[in-house]
């Protein structure tokens, strides 16, 4: 039968891969999840039409990146899914009820009128806003470790729940507001942009307040994070990713007071991505902490291998056609939409 | 509040309101976009503007319906997991690389493209605009082809082995992907969507002919859908049946609790109605055509047909639902058909558009595709319990170890969100069906397209 396993490293592959498409889920729905999060703030209703009709062509494409996390998890690491869904059952059942009540948003907003409008200005906020939260306290609880029996999660159900997964909650709320911030900067232009862009300088502080507290917090809770991060010749080497997170910090300061339009959105990303290969660093090599290791979850060779082909010659026809769909719609959204 | 409920159960019902819930959407967008991508045809090679017109108003309604697909789609990658996680433990090594595939080759076509559908007009021509909806109408359908291969391996597992540790493990790709239930399904399920497509575009132009109200365009709707219930409603009779005889093969208790036969015979009456009696293992006030079951089922008078009788108690479905819902799947079948034999016969009277009643009948019948397939859906998946894998893995060995509060609560939730979003997407849908297409009265050829011969003639000839 079909099999790569002695060609490739098919365990640390998936592993690479299932992280990536996770990471591409964060940037890309992360910015559209932050406008529904800021949409109620915005100086008026037209300014709230130009957001929503700057995510509208693609906020669909964003989600289907988070049900190739999970579906991806279930293909190539079934045991890891079947411990962690259990273990955050309640956020992730409020992650997909903010989802589906903000995704839904998009289409009856458009074809509301008077008051019932206001209705679905309101599930768009309050759905990406859970959403964001709920991610944000997966997260959380994750890094906290999941209590494993056999096969099984085995902890309570409210496991999840405590004051640093609520911390991280409303570090992920404020870290997509600013990508969406930044976003809006690139993709509107006059009052909706400006202020964007004093939304983005007042985030900007938030995030990294937050980023500095999952930094203190991970190595006091974990001793394996702290003898990973602040022994020698490994505080050398991992200092690039905070030394990278101020550079970054400085040049978007530099650049929200510049009117740059484009730069801004590529710094969060950058922002974004060192918090997450810290991250990555500090959980290694667990896909269920500090139980199961991505080896172990690992679905059998044959069934790795026969989607590993598939995802070899698909992901970069995907990445083309998203890119394409993109450009299609590049350029500064109108506050009309054509359809 | 739900601790005295068995957590089984509520995982069960949680799953199947999520699952039959979103399965209204598919199964109307699935036809919604192929025909979308034949009505852009038709504008592009005859230029006519009713086309274009038609096509803007369908596809506001196709972005409602879509929508609210992905969303309840969502919800279901993560039930496998969050309700069924010794499932998902113990059958990811196969479900799990079909489910990817699905997610490759499928949902990122169509959430990706549905944006250039939707607001690319202005921004690419038109003939990339045509290629953008036949990708979106080739997704759906890939779609289709993948979650139905894992649903059909469900019902009937093949290319498999159980490892030491419980776990399936996959010997044959082929033989797991084109499982013997899966052509079937498949079929049986396109069909039926593009029919329940069908029966709502003819359901909304018999509104606007009932009312004289955009005449030309209501036409076009209701010509192309009474094509399809003049051809494809009969096709799905004789597709429906081989599915029938595939499961008689593979799964005879499902069709014994279809049939509501309790006792194994030759010459096996067709019951009609009834009500099945499981405590007494009878059908009572059953109505009967003596020897058709046989007939139907094996091509002989007195082929022999297994009763329920002959499994023990604990492996029999609940034959109750599967009775009632195949009676309503078939009957709601048999409307169809007649509503092609309808069509045809005025079609020849040169009465198609012309006859009120047939209107009105065409309305009522706008929403029955949906219960039809929600009906078929069910005899299918009660049809095969108590087996969540048939005849290897019971349903109550797949449940997660969570608790029938966090389930019973979630359920409860899901409810009140679905309530809302359902209700809300019809009441929008309501609204721009009466709305109607939009009329461009500017562009010129206008005058040309009157007095255009029948519809049906046309496309049949072509």
């Amino acid at each position: 039968m079909f099999n790569l396993e002695t060609f490739i490293d098919l365990p640390l592959v998936w592993y690479g891969l299932i992280a990536t498409a996770i990471f591409l889920y964060v940037l890309l729905d992360g910015f559209d999840l932050g406008i529904g999060i800021l949409f109620p703030f915005a100086p008026s209703d037209k300014c709230r039409d130009r957001m929503m009709g700057s995510v509208a062509p693609f906020w669909d494409g964003n989600e289907t990146w988070l049900v190739l996390g999970g579906g991806g998890l279930f293909a190539a690491f079934p045991l890891a899914y079947a411990i962690l869904m259990p273990a955050f059952y309640m956020p992730v059942i409020i992650m997909l009820l903010g989802l589906i009540l903000r995704g839904v948003s998009f289409e009856f907003r458009f074809k509301a009128h008077g008051p019932s409008r206001r209705l679905w200005d309101a599930t768009f906020h309050f759905g990406s806003l859970a959403a964001a939260f709920a991610q944000g306290t997966i997260l959380g609880g994750f890094v906290q470790g999941v209590s494993v029996q056999g096969r099984a999660f085995s902890g309570e159900p409210l496991a999840w729940l405590n004051a640093f997964s609520v911390m991280t909650g409303l570090a992920l709320v404020f870290g997509y507001a600013l990508l969406g911030a930044a976003w809006l900067i690139m993709k509107t232009e006059d009052i909706t942009q400006d202020w964007a862009r004093r939304c983005a300088v007042y985030l900007i502080g938030y995030v990294a307040f937050f980023m500095v507290l999952v930094s203190i917090g991970m190595p006091i809770m974990n001793p394996q994070i702290r003898a990973l991060w602040f022994s020698l010749p490994n505080f050398l080497y991992l200092q690039i990713m905070p030394f990278s997170c101020v550079v970054l910090f400085i040049l978007l300061w530099r650049d929200l007071h510049r009117n740059h339009e484009n730069r801004p959105f590529f710094l969060v990303q950058g922002v974004f991505l060192m918090n997450y290969i810290g991250l990555g660093v500090s959980m290694w090599p667990w896909l269920v902490p500090f139980e199961v290791t991505f080896r172990q979850a690992a679905a059998a060779p044959q069934s790795q291998s026969l989607l590993i082909v598939g995802t070899v010659i698909l992901l970069p026809v995907i990445l083309g056609y998203t890119a394409y769909c993109y450009y299609i719609f590049r350029g500064k959204s109108s506050h009309e939409i054509h359809y | 509040m739900f601790d005295h409920l068995d957590s089984t159960l509520l995982a069960r019902i949680q799953f199947a309101f999520t699952v039959s819930f979103h399965i209204l959407f598919p199964a109307f967008t699935i036809g919604l976009a192929s025909w979308l991508a034949v009505v852009e045809w038709r504008w592009l090679r005859t230029g006519n503007p009713l086309y274009r017109e038609i096509y803007r108003m369908w596809v506001k309604i196709f972005a409602v319906t879509f929508g609210m697909g992905v969303v309840s789609g969502v919800v279901l990658s993560y039930q496998f997991g969050t309700n069924w996680s010794v499932f998902s433990d113990r059958t990811g090594n196969i479900l799990g690389p079909l489910l990817g595939y699905e997610v490759l080759t499928a949902f990122f076509l169509e959430a990706s493209f549905l944006g250039v559908m939707l607001f690319g007009w202005q921004r690419v021509s038109p003939r990339m605009h045509f290629a953008a909806t036949i990708i979106v109408a080739v997704g759906t359908l890939i779609s289709a082809f993948w979650i139905l291969s894992a649903n059909s391996w469900m019902q009937t597992p093949r290319g498999f082995r159980i490892g030491a540790d419980g776990l399936f493990y996959p010997t044959d790709w082929i033989e797991i992907i084109f499982n013997p239930s899966f052509p079937h399904r498949f079929a049986h399920m396109t069909i039926a969507a593009y029919l329940t497509t069908a029966f709502v575009v003819g359901g909304v132009g018999a509104f606007y002919l009932l009312r004289r109200q955009f005449v030309r365009h209501a036409r076009i709707m209701f010509g192309m859908a009474m094509l399809m219930a003049v051809f494809v409603a009969p096709t799905q009779l004789l597709v429906g049946d081989m599915h029938g005889l595939n499961t008689f093969e593979h799964q005879p208790v499902k069709v014994s609790a279809m049939e509501g036969l309790w006792d194994t015979q030759r010459g096996a009456p067709l019951v009609l109605f009834g009500w099945p009696d499981e405590a007494a293992e009878e059908t009572r006030y059953a109505i009967e055509l003596p020897k058709m079951s046989s007939l139907i089922l094996t091509h002989s008078l007195d082929g022999e047909v297994k009763g329920l009788k002959d499994w023990p108690r604990e492996e029999r479905p609940p034959v109750l639902w599967v009775f009632w819902s195949f009676r309503i799947m078939v009957g709601i079948g048999v409307l169809m058909i007649l509503t092609g034999l309808f069509a045809a016969i005025l079609h020849f009277k040169k009465r198609l558009f012309e006859t009120r009643w047939f209107q009105i009948w065409c309305m009522a019948l706008t929403p029955s595709g949906f219960i039809a397939v929600l009906a078929g859906w069910f005899v299918t998946e009660i049809g095969r319990q108590p087996y969540i894998v048939s005849n290897v893995m019971r349903t109550a060995e797949a449940v997660s170890p969570v608790g029938g509060i966090q389930v019973g609560l979630s359920l409860l939730a899901f409810v009140a969100v679905y309530l809302l979003v359902f209700g809300a997407g019809v009441y929008y849908i309501i609204g721009l069906i009466r709305k109607g297409p939009d009329v461009d009265t500017s562009e010129k050829g206008d005058g040309r397209k009157q007095g255009r011969p029948a519809l049906v003639g046309r496309l049949a000839s072509e």
